[in-house]
């Protein structure tokens, strides 16, 4: 096993940034014109990165599968973007901001990283509100901010529910600006499916134009996968239909290592699923979490009673409901961090508590916030006396102020009003910590390929933190990125334009077109969503919230069953050369089905229990954290980077042993 | 519940299409629209037929990518919603539903119900944006306050998700509403109004070179909008059209 080396640079964590801004190499303004640099992806990342890098002089050539880049997943994002401000006085730094990250990770991410992420958190909101992001303002004119699970300060900047939206359209009209002057090429409705090397170094990539179905060569001096995560290996996830591990794992198959893909976020407040034909599942933001109470009912006959419609939640009296985050975290409550939420919800529905049909629901209620924020609010207009009912009405119309769009569409979705019975929630797969290895440059293990966002694995550890992943897009796109990769085209100012005519392009080119034809030619009679959701049902069962050894063994014998079904029995109907939804999919099923396997392997050699990634073989016995994770610090303080090797099931493993420097390891303790 | 779905066919940009009709069943009512149209496209696999081609993606109302015409309406029946978070039990058993795709002269049609919506973001890149580069040393955030009042209004005219249900609705097939959005946003916040004049004169210039046609207040937009954005909008952006044209010589 083979040490990594992150290549962190030296000296005490608040000075590393600074340092290591000043001794990388630059590239001169006059060559940076004539360095070509692909961005696959334009969410938070990749946008932020394709606009600040033809900012700075570089040839930028975007891509992305939607119809626009302003269609990128990071656009549904609901609750917020951390910044280490202290506009509200409460204590908040750069210091307190990466310690919550590493704690809230559970200790499993990389020090350096996570300080730089906080140090540049506060450049984000000003760069954002320079573009002219509406974040929520208070009326003196200011920037509001909430508090996010987790953590005990409000930083949390935010644009109603829509915070990820309006983020993105920044990042978009930066990018619009860009593509205006031609300094960005965007290439819209076409998706890499490969990564193409020459002499060891990343050149370029292969694309499917998925209108005319045409597979393009197009070369650059450097490629910056900004794809996202890939939580759709679960069928059924938060993410969007077309969110896909396709361009992270074709770089992975050539040679970049893959990191923690075990550590995935299952989101406590997701609308549980209605049936077989769910296509996806839909997030209520984390931010719910400040005003709504989570509980189930105490006695098991009121269960029985709710699901066969005998009685109504509101029915159910005060002392006997269940507020068992209140009960068990007292000094957190409701907003203990998304791995635990969601993990007491399974726990009180896996012993019976369930309060839906499926058993599968938990309620979240706004009664106690309303009442609160009414009578507030009576005071603040001067109505004496008001009546319970003029409460109330007061107080639904703060928590529309607050989460309007939320309410609206839980109602659209459900068909039930959330101001007037609780909502039910349950756990769903939201986000995915792991991904390409990168070290502190961003650079994976292939030279000149980097990887931003989601899509690489440093910042979040075990276990991302609310209003995080927003902060990490952009803070690799906008103020990481763009420097740290003049440090490696330094080298090539001389280069010159790279060929599309070398063996290299026209290899990957033709083996990317045999994958299609493979695919086309194959006389199966099942659909790709057929096995999609076969693969989904394996990972959500046995890799899913809860993981042990028998599962997980069962489940990499189950994958390959259904990996080697799918390419024998896989229909995929229409021509090559057109727009094929069909194909498009079974290109990305392949990559899952593979990844599936990967992701069961790390699960299985992690015998300890780490934020999202909880092994049932590994709980405290006794004591106060009884029934809780227990970490092994002793044994698992690294990263586990994978390398191909020709079969996932065979992946090679590399270890980068985390060094703690700065902050002290201890139990994650939110009681 | 049973339908029968009336569907526009289209191979390609350049063939004539027209509509199929496909009875289907076993629909529920706790559906959205685009699962009884994934229940319809596994039917159609699995009777070795060419599934119907659409565009879609977050199925959850914010990514602005799903686009029918459902029943003679941009985004179906329900109102402040996009296609994907149109449920079923808008609809009642036995019900015939015509689906088609967006139609105008601006937004040609790539296959089936999949239109080509990149004049949208041509008229973008024509001044949908404030000039500033990314740098560590922009101002302090909170060194610009701004009336809430004004932050809001701009945050109701930034959420539009580009759909372009506003021209699918317009019988000019005008994009007025989409552009007015981002216009408005910009003229209200303190940090758009060095370029306010620039803006206004090229995203409208481009609009108008995409083909889309010009407003006549039927108010067709507002109501088909999935995200409520309001004919204020467009009064405003003719405000700060007639202002520029006036004031400026480019």
């Amino acid at each position: 096993m083979a040490t990594l080396d992150a290549k962190i640079p030296a000296g005490p964590i608040k000075d590393k940034w600074t340092k290591h801004k000043n001794d990388i190499n630059l590239v001169n303004p006059a060559n940076k014109r004539l360095i070509d640099i692909i961005v696959v992806g334009t969410g938070l990342a990749g946008g932020a990165a394709a606009a600040s890098l033809a900012e700075m002089g570089y040839s930028v050539k975007a891509f992305c599968f939607q119809d626009s880049p302003r269609r990128a997943h990071s656009i549904a994002a609901q609750g917020g973007i951390n910044a280490a401000k202290n506009y509200q006085n409460d204590g908040d730094s750069i210091y307190r901001l990466f310690y919550d990250t590493v704690k809230g990770g559970d200790y499993r991410s990389r020090e350096a990283n996570v300080y730089r992420l906080a140090e540049v958190s506060g450049n984000i909101i000003d760069q954002c509100v320079a573009q002219g992001v509406p974040f929520a303002r208070e009326y003196g004119g200011l920037l509001d901010n909430r508090s996010f699970g987790g953590v005990l300060v409000s930083r949390t900047f935010y644009a109603k529910g829509q915070t990820g939206q309006q983020l993105l359209l920044g990042a978009y009209s930066a990018m619009n600006r860009q593509i205006g002057k031609g300094k960005i090429k965007m290439y819209n409705r076409h998706e890499m499916l490969e990564l193409v090397k020459v002499d060891g170094k990343a050149r370029g990539i292969i694309a499917r134009n998925l209108v005319t179905g045409a597979v393009e060569s197009h070369s650059a001096h450097a490629v910056v996968i900004a794809s996202g995560g890939y939580g759709n290996v679960f069928f059924l996830s938060t993410n969007a239909m077309g969110s896909n591990t396709t361009a992270a794992w074709r770089v992975h198959k050539k040679g970049a290592y893959f990191a923690n893909p075990c550590y995935t976020q299952i989101h406590p407040t997701c609308i549980p699923r209605s049936g077989d034909y769910q296509s996806k599942l839909t997030l209520m933001s984390e931010s719910l979490r400040n005003d709504g109470r989570i509980w189930v009912p105490k006695n098991i006959d009121d269960i029985e009673a709710i699901r066969s419609g005998k009685i109504k939640p509101v029915q159910i009296a005060e002392e006997n409901r269940d507020y068992y985050l209140e009960r068990r975290y007292p000094a957190f409550g409701n907003l203990v961090p998304r791995d635990v939420a969601s993990r007491a919800a399974k726990e009180r529905c896996d012993a019976g508590y369930g309060v839906n049909a499926t058993g599968e629901a938990v309620y979240l209620d706004f009664a106690s916030a309303i009442k609160r924020y009414g009578k507030e609010k009576a005071i603040v207009t001067g109505e004496e006396n008001p009546s319970d009912s003029r409460i109330i009405e007061l107080g639904e119309g703060v928590i529309e102020d607050k989460y309007g769009n939320l309410f609206q569409m839980y109602e659209k979705i459900t068909d039930d009003n959330p101001y007037k019975t609780p909502m039910q929630i349950y756990p769903a797969v939201h986000y995915t910590m792991g991904g390409i290895w990168v070290d502190y440059n961003l650079m994976t293990s292939v030279p000149g390929c980097y990887a931003a966002g989601e899509a690489n694995f440093s910042d979040h550890g075990a276990n991302r933190l609310g209003a995080s992943a927003l902060m990490q897009g952009l803070a690799d796109g906008y103020f990481v990125l763009p420097y740290t990769i003049g440090d490696y085209l330094a080298d090539d100012i001389r280069t010159g334009e790279i060929p599309t005519d070398s063996t290299e392009f026209k290899e990957a080119e033709e083996a990317v077109k045999a994958r299609i034809t493979k695919f086309m030619d194959n006389k199966g009679t099942k659909s790709v969503d057929h096995f999609h959701k076969l693969l989904g049902k394996i990972m959500w069962d046995k890799v899913g919230m809860a993981r042990n050894e028998k599962h997980l063994k069962e489940a990499i014998a189950e994958i390959r069953v259904v990996r080697e079904e799918f390419y024998k029995n896989v229909l995929i109907p229409g021509g090559a050369m057109e727009l094929n939804p069909e194909l498009e999919k079974a290109l990305r099923v392949e990559d899952f089905l593979e990844l599936g396997e990967l992701f069961a392997c790390d699960a299985l050699a992690r015998t300890e229990s780490c934020g999202g990634h909880f092994r049932e073989e590994s709980v405290e016995l006794d004591g106060p954290q009884k029934g809780e994770a227990k970490r092994d610090d002793t044994n698992f303080a690294y990263v586990s980077a994978w390398e191909w090797t020709g079969d996932p099931g065979q992946a090679k493993l590399h270890k980068e042993e985390l060094e703690f420097n700065d902050i002290e390891l201890k139990q994650r303790s939110y009681k | 519940m049973k339908l029968t779905l009336k569907v526009w066919r289209q191979k390609s940009a350049n063939d004539k299409g027209k509509i199929e009709t496909y009875p289907i069943d076993n629909i529920s009512e706790h559906m959205s629209f685009l699962e009884m149209m994934d229940v319809l496209n596994e039917q159609l696999i699995t009777e070795g037929k060419i599934p119907v081609s659409f565009d879609h993606d977050c199925r959850e109302g914010i990514c602005g990518m799903c686009s029918m015409h459902i029943n003679g309406e941009p985004h179906g029946p329900d109102r402040g919603v996009a296609t994907c978070q149109l449920h079923m039990r808008k609809f009642k058993d036995g019900d015939t539903i015509y689906i088609e795709p967006f139609r105008a002269k601006g937004f040609p049609i790539i296959k089936d119900l999949v239109v080509d919506r990149s004049a949208f973001d041509r008229i973008q890149h024509a001044g949908g944006f404030v000039s500033v580069n990314t740098s560590g040393n922009t101002q302090d955030a909170n060194a610009l306050p701004i009336p809430k009042a004004d932050a809001d209004t701009a945050f109701d005219s930034a959420t539009c998700i580009g759909c372009g249900a506003c021209v699918a609705a317009c019988k000019n097939a005008s994009a007025m509403l989409f552009v007015s959005a981002k216009v408005s946003q910009f003229s209200l916040l303190p940090q758009g109004k060095v370029e306010a004049k620039r803006r206004v004169l090229h995203m409208v210039e481009q609009m108008d070179k995409e083909g889309f046609g010009n407003c006549t207040n039927t108010g067709a937009c507002e109501v088909e909008c999935p995200k409520g954005i309001s004919l204020e909008n467009i009064a405003r952006m003719n405000r700060e059209y007639l202002k520029a044209s006036v004031s400026s010589s480019k």
